[in-house]
């Protein structure tokens, strides 16, 4: 018996088709993982079975009773309950006053009854809260098993959890993982969204994988592999650009060494990582998302301080340089988040002028004849559909990112680091990206490509660095480099020996 | 019964050059429930608000002398707001530049108009940028939320002008809380002839002019709009975020200053306790209403003049309270702000 049926669901958000015909099932008492990269339209599909979003086309059943879900009240009436990765709780209220905050029940609110209330629920579901104390004392953990709890005492037989693990320690992920063992014996189901393969691997009792907003399949715990996951999760249809035969190669540009860092949370994302790109090659970086290339871009962007390390462009100690100072060195940036790399209220001529404005200036007073022509001379070269004056937020994601291209690769970078370049982006417009980035090695700068997308990375690199948690797996050459080794790197599971590496590296 | 559903969908161009008409038109049919209340007829009160000041030379230079500090602290508000730094402390800023201005027109006795007004104004634009310069630095420095740091010295700075009043400063023949008359050669010119229209509102419109030209074209007026409009991309295209920023704050702070320089000047001539009663919020409503362009805070602050110097008139002619034109003008403000939002929504029937 499904516990909830969802049937051809689409939703789209303008130009994007964030869930294209998803079919999902979930049966009573199991763990069923949705896993998939960011922006695979995980979230939106769960959005929309806790009623947050409304889907454009298909149906949902609960128990077999075809549902209309509107709201999340209509949901929770359905015994959907949903733990967001934001938590919605009030932090000056006790934990037992937040659960009672969503209840209707008279006029008067007893703090002794509620919190009698709550302690019963909590041994009940064996989930340890402590009901007096105030939200703003408690930590992340505890605040998601009040945000669970919450949940169960609202009678929720479907459980959603929105990547759980993402602001939890690892102890945390154990006593987590505990919780969800004893509701599968109660005969809850749990929808656990997830990149994380091991996470996967070891609490769900199904997957099913997203990619680009479609089903790439549905999977028994039993009869698959992280490495079968990883490649499902990443893989893309193959493409137009097609490599060409060995090449010599030219001086390092770009060396880093030792390199650390520390995400938003303050934790070690970057753990020791050490590479060098050559002049001519192009060097990419393969990984499940979330693995530290974030960090690692942003440190080489300028825009974050690295914890440790240090990293070199042409010889030159760049560790603590701002990205003016980059710029000025030629180091082109082409960033995950095209939203962050541009203004959007700003034109596309001063987007493009903004980074080397200096050129651009007489005495502090813009050249605007100069700014100008540089624009249309960029856009009809870059194929850019817009005109100068055009404000950028009104371009489409691909023409956007043409623009950031028009930037960074007109100035004849040295280095190049492009960060995610097709994330987003359609067949026609990732084509042109890719074929841009070939051209930059063909003119002999030295290329990093981060990407999540496998068959890109085995398309465009010469040589490929696998990152898990924060460290190189191992590098291997791209003519040497198979999907299933690869996909085993991924996954933590298999790393090319140190040996290894250096042989490939002085090879 | 049909429903209708909410949706976001952008306004076209031409109807949002109506929006600032369509407030006024909306702020007088919600506010002449107070005219009626206060037993006036909304119509005649609206003509004496916005017609009859206009309709003699007296009343319409009058206009211009009240729109005088708030054309510098529209600009002041706006400048900051326009890199994203959210300057609530033009009123604090213009009482540092009216500090100033006193102590210069103190010590600066036999000196002659042609170093003493330009002092003036250097002084003025000093002192609104030294008061502006803590919470800037904090804010760049410490990323403490300069709203609270720049409203809260506005209060302090009160405490300081009183000390001086009733201190070093207070008046030895009168005893009033008040400085010594300032000297003959720091006064500001009259431009008309015994009105008391100012050189400073020669100073105020050169401000606007000269701010438009720099947010508009310059390098450092682009690299203000980019942080402001987006600091993460400006960060990333390489601009330096905080010296943008504190830049922007500090003469930013000069120019309120300025308008507290002016108000000494041209038209008090010594320093009292109730210099500014708001110029500097209302700065920020005058920087709001013109969506922080220079050329739309010149017509704001001088319709907000207008409105100042009508409420006079509705006052004497209708006999309803002054303090409606205070309403009027936070009416429109609140009228303004909601018409930026729902500009970008329509409704649909389903």
């Amino acid at each position: 018996m499904y516990a909830v049926q969802m049937r051809g669901i689409v939703k789209r958000f303008g130009e994007v088709l964030a869930n294209d015909h998803i079919d999902f099932n979930l049966l009573q008492g199991e763990i069923h993982a949705l896993l998939g990269e960011n922006g695979a339209g995980k979230t939106t599909l769960m959005r929309i079975l806790y009623g947050l979003y409304h889907s454009d086309e298909g149906e949902i059943t609960v128990n077999g009773k075809f549902s209309k879900i509107l709201s999340p009240k209509d949901a929770i009436q359905m015994g959907i309950g949903m733990v967001t990765q934001h938590f919605t709780l009030v932090p000056t209220l006790s934990v037992a006053e937040n659960l009672a905050l969503s209840e209707e029940s008279g006029f008067t609110l007893n703090p002794v009854v509620i919190q009698k209330n709550v302690a019963e629920a909590s041994q009940r579901f064996g989930i340890q809260v402590k009901p007096g104390a105030l939200v703003r004392y408690l930590s992340v953990g505890e605040q998601q098993r009040v945000e669970i709890l919450k949940a169960l005492y609202h009678n929720a037989r479907v459980l959603i959890l929105d990547e759980p693990t993402a602001v939890l320690v690892p102890q945390e992920v154990e006593v987590l993982f505990e919780a969800l063992e004893r509701f599968r014996k109660d005969g809850l189901s749990v929808i656990f969204i997830s990149h994380k393969l091991n996470e996967v691997m070891t609490v769900c009792d199904r997957i099913t994988v997203l990619r680009d907003g479609r089903v790439v399949g549905t999977v028994e715990k039993t009869a698959t592999t992280q490495t079968e996951l990883a490649c499902m999760m990443v893989g893309r249809e193959n493409f137009g650009v097609s490599r060409q035969g060995e090449r010599s190669q030219g001086e390092v540009m770009l060396q880093v060494e030792n390199l650390g860092a520390r995400d938003k949370k303050g934790l070690l994302a970057l753990k020791q990582i050490s590479f060098s790109v050559r002049a001519g090659e192009i060097f990419g970086i393969a990984g499940v998302s979330g693995n530290g290339q974030t960090e690692l871009s942003q440190v080489l962007a300028g825009t974050l301080k690295p914890s440790g390390g240090k990293y070199w462009v042409g010889g030159k100690d760049m560790t603590r340089a701002d990205p003016a100072q980059l710029s000025c060195v030629g180091v082109g940036r082409i960033a995950e988040d095209r939203h962050a790399s541009l203004v959007g209220e700003l034109t596309v001529a001063e987007n493009i002028a903004l980074e080397y404005l200096d050129e651009f200036v007489n005495n502090g007073v813009l050249d605007r004849t100069r700014i100008r022509k540089n624009a249309d001379k960029l856009i009809s070269e870059y194929q850019i559909k817009a005109s100068a004056d055009d404000c950028i937020r009104t371009l489409s994601g691909g023409n956007m990112q043409k623009v950031i291209l028009a930037r960074t690769l007109s100035r004849q970078p040295v280095v190049v680091i492009a960060s995610q370049p097709t994330r987003g982006l359609d067949v026609g417009a990732t084509d042109y990206v890719r074929g841009k980035l070939l051209e930059q090695r063909d003119r002999g700068a030295a290329v990093l490509l981060l990407s999540e997308d496998l068959d890109e990375i085995m398309a465009l690199a010469d040589r490929i660095a696998v990152i898990y948690e924060g460290q190189i797996m191992g590098i291997i050459p791209a003519n040497e480099a198979t999907k299933e080794q690869l996909g085993l790197m991924m996954s933590g599971t298999a790393s090319v020996t140190h040996d290894q590496a250096q042989e490939v590296e002085s090879a | 019964m049909p429903k209708y559903r909410i949706e976001r969908a952008p306004a076209p161009i031409w109807m949002r050059t109506f929006i600032p008409i369509a407030a006024i038109v909306v702020t007088f049919i919600i506010t002449s429930i107070l005219v009626i209340w206060a037993k006036a007829n909304p119509l005649e009160a609206y003509y004496q608000f916005l017609i009859s000041p206009l309709s003699n030379k007296v009343s319409a230079i009058e206009v211009l002398v009240k729109s005088t500090p708030l054309l510098l602290t529209g600009a002041a508000v706006a400048f900051a707001f326009s890199s994203g730094y959210w300057n609530i402390g033009a009123e604090g800023q213009l009482y540092a530049g009216a500090i100033m201005g006193a102590w210069l027109g103190m010590v600066l006795k036999e000196v002659s108009p042609f170093l003493g007004i330009p002092l003036m104004l250097a002084g003025g634009f000093l002192a609104g940028m030294l008061w502006a310069l803590p919470p800037a630095v904090l804010k760049v420095k410490l990323n403490v939320d300069e709203v609270v740091t720049t409203l809260l010295l506005n209060s302090v700075i009160l405490f300081l002008v009183s000390y001086f009043l009733n201190g070093p400063w207070r008046d030895p023949v009168s005893m009033w809380p008040q400085s010594p008359e300032i000297a003959h050669g720091t006064v500001f010119f009259k431009l008309i002839p015994r009105s008391r229209l100012h050189f400073g509102f020669i100073v105020a419109v050169v401000v606007i002019f000269i701010e438009w030209f720099v947010l508009a074209r310059t390098a450092f007026g682009l690299r203000m709009r980019a942080v402001g409009l987006g600091k993460e991309a400006a960060r990333f295209a390489g601009v330096n975020v905080n010296r943008t920023m504190l830049s922007a704050a500090l003469i930013s702070g000069g120019i309120a200053g300025l308008a507290g320089v002016g108000e000494i000047a041209g038209i008090h001539f010594h320093l009292i306790e109730a210099i500014s009663d708001g110029l500097g919020y209302t700065g920020i409503i005058i920087a709001t209403l013109g969506a922080l362009n220079p050329l739309g805070i010149g017509l704001a602050a001088l319709f907000i003049g207008l409105i100042d110097t009508g409420a006079q008139s509705v006052s004497r002619a209708l006999g309803v309270p002054i303090y409606l034109g205070n309403v009027v003008q936070a009416t429109l403000l609140l009228v303004t702000l909601a018409m930026f939002i729902l500009q970008n929504y329509r409704i649909k029937r389903v």
